[in-house]
């Protein structure tokens, strides 16, 4: 054996005992790599298995699941129109009730709030979102149908006359889109709320100043200077409680009266994507239905995956301007 | 031009309306707990905890199994979730701005938008329909899938918070990244994580719609992985949607014993926060 060189056998020996440091590093990066790896990985399984179980219902039934309403499983028909409708406008329902409720609450928080009940009332409306689905479906069944069929409806369409509107309409079964809107309204308004919060604090305080400086009131300080510059954050927020609310399977399933028809009226019982595929799955009876309900679970996914993306980029704008 | 006494008037009202906005947004959750209360807590009993479910038309019985059943969901999700998410937290902790890493941020943010009943059809499609029967393990993995991205993002948030001369004087030391990142970062962050995992544990033991086609339900006493298991929200959905009186009974009492589980982990995970993490936090 040839003896190495003095320097060469130092320089080797220093390799040595970098290489043995780095091990433990090297196993420690590859872990930790692997473990966020999972993520990317997950959403793609996922999207895989949705889609692949979808398409021999895509690839048979065509655009006909999008656009007819005609759900009959002996007839092998499956149209998810009323349950597509459904999503849509049970989501709506809610975001018009929870939106100016959860920018109130945001606005009062960040701005007008005393101290001592900043922190009470911030935590009640975050604890909103910690309500298993299932338990506002119970109490939506038991306390909150009763109330609009006996109270509320009657009130919307006899007292306020609004039952000549389309909308308010038809006969108050209790179980019905106005109820399903009610309950995701509940169900969104934390995720709105916690994030307009968040971006209205992020608004730098000159802001405010630079307007109470200028004369505004109180009120036109957040009209003028401190919601515009909040906005896309408090957009990214309401389509964030959106996403929320299109998912909501539970709730929704419990109120909503699961009957696949497409009806004008607030009043009436609808269906939802979720609802559909939740009611259905366990007692699917043939391939195809299956499939369609894979399907309807594939739009769904889309859907929800394209409204939080748009979320996710909104709010990032608004908190990368804070950072910069 | 409005003269300045209607401006000031305007300001007034609108202020009063936000103060509205936030009675009016308290006021469901009081709502639900004020009836979860009167109407759950008469059903709720030893023998609650300890009774398996009775037949229709015979008052009492408990959720004995559907109380266990839910616990070992949560077990085996933990065992899943816990771990990914917190290698993941470091590892964006650590990448901070690179493009793998934000990649895998906003993938996260977006996983954790996912209809739960997307993780359902996930987990039916993967573990239930090769096995050829629903299982706990099926349940737990679907759920345990749900915590990755949560404990994921908060665990980035708490590590992020630990300054950065502890980590350096760690390195001077003659310590390797490892070590430093194991007994030094993460040790100081633990309480930060602990809430994390708390908040993620609170939010995946209620729900149902994930277990519909993965767990199942089980009417019987059952711990088998490999078996449907009962879990409470499922129980709940199911005697709530029934049409005995005494099932609806069971149901708000069912409801009352996870929303208290719920409540008690949430408060728990903002309180060890707030001790250990708050001045960091803040």
């Amino acid at each position: 054996m040839t003896a190495l060189p003095a320097p060469a056998l130092q320089k080797e020996r220093r390799h040595l005992r970098v290489h043995q440091a780095e091990i433990g590093d090297r196993i420690y990066e590859i872990v930790t790599t692997a473990c966020a790896l999972v993520i990317p990985a997950l959403v793609i399984a996922i999207a895989l298995a949705v889609f692949a179980a979808a398409w021999p219902a895509f690839a048979k039934l065509g655009l006909s699941i999008v656009t007819s309403s005609e759900w009959d499983v002996a007839k092998g028909k499956f149209g998810a129109a009323p349950a597509i409708y459904g999503t849509v406008v049970s989501s709506a329902v809610a975001l018009i009730i929870a939106t100016p409720l959860a920018i109130g609450v945001a606005i009062f928080l960040s701005e007008f709030s005393p101290a001592w009940l900043r922190q009470p009332i911030g935590f009640l409306v975050d604890l909103l979102a910690a309500v298993p689905s299932v338990v506002y479906g119970l109490w939506g069944i038991f306390v909150l149908v009763p109330l609009l069929r006996v109270q509320v409806m009657p009130f919307l369409r006899d007292t306020l006359h609004l039952g000549s509107t389309p909308l308010f309409s038809g006969p108050a079964y209790g179980p019905s889109m106005l109820a399903a809107g009610v309950v995701l309204a509940i169900m969104a308004l934390p995720y709105i709320s916690a994030v307009s919060r968040e971006v209205l604090l992020a608004v730098p305080r000159s802001q405010r100043e630079a307007a109470l400086a200028l004369g505004a009131t109180r009120w036109e300080m957040i009209r003028d200077a401190v919601v515009p510059y909040a906005k896309s954050g408090i957009i990214g927020g309401i389509m964030l409680g959106l996403g929320r609310a299109l998912g909501e399977t539970m709730a929704v399933t419990m109120v909503i009266g699961n009957r696949a028809e497409i009806s004008a009226s607030l009043f009436a019982p609808g269906y939802t994507m979720a609802a559909l595929i939740a009611n259905q799955f366990s007692e699917a009876t043939n391939d195809l239905h299956l499939s369609a309900l894979m399907a309807v679970g594939a739009i769904l996914f889309i859907l929800t995956l394209i409204v939080n993306a748009v979320a996710r980029w909104l709010v990032w704008q608004v908190s990368r301007g804070r950072a910069s | 031009m409005k003269t300045l006494r209607n401006r000031h008037w305007i300001s007034g009202a609108m202020i009063g309306l936000t103060y509205i906005a936030a009675v009016l947004a308290t006021l469901p959750l009081l709502l639900i707990l004020w009836h979860l209360v009167k109407k759950g807590a008469s059903s709720v009993s030893v023998a609650f905890f300890t009774n398996m479910p009775h037949p229709v038309g015979e008052a009492g019985g408990g959720m004995a199994n559907a109380i266990v059943g839910t616990l070992i969901l949560v077990g085996i999700a933990c065992a899943i979730g816990l771990p990914i998410g917190i290698g993941a937290g470091i590892y964006l902790a650590e990448k901070r701005t690179t493009p793998i890493a934000q990649t895998v941020r906003f993938l996260s943010d977006v996983l954790n938008g996912l209809p739960s009943i997307v993780m359902g059809i996930f987990a039916w499609e993967l573990l239930v329909r090769p096995a050829g029967h629903f299982s706990a393990l099926a349940g737990g993995a679907a759920l345990g899938a749900m915590m990755i991205p949560l404990v994921t993002r908060t665990s980035e948030e708490m590590l992020r918070v630990v300054p950065v001369s502890l980590r350096e004087a760690a390195l001077a030391l003659g310590y390797p990244r490892w070590r430093t990142s194991i007994s030094i970062v993460l040790r100081t962050a633990l309480a930060g994580i602990a809430t994390g995992a708390l908040v993620a544990i609170a939010r995946i033991a209620g729900e149902t719609a994930p277990l519909l086609f993965t767990a199942f339900g089980n009417q019987f006493w059952s711990t088998s992985l490999r078996q449907p298991i009962a879990a409470l929200p499922l129980q709940i959905f199911a005697y709530a949607i029934s049409a005995y009186d005494e099932w609806h009974a069971q149901a708000w009492a069912g409801a009352l014993v996870l929303i208290t589980m719920v409540l008690v982990i949430s408060i728990a995970a903002r309180f060890v926060t707030r001790s250990k993490f708050g001045a960091a936090v803040d």
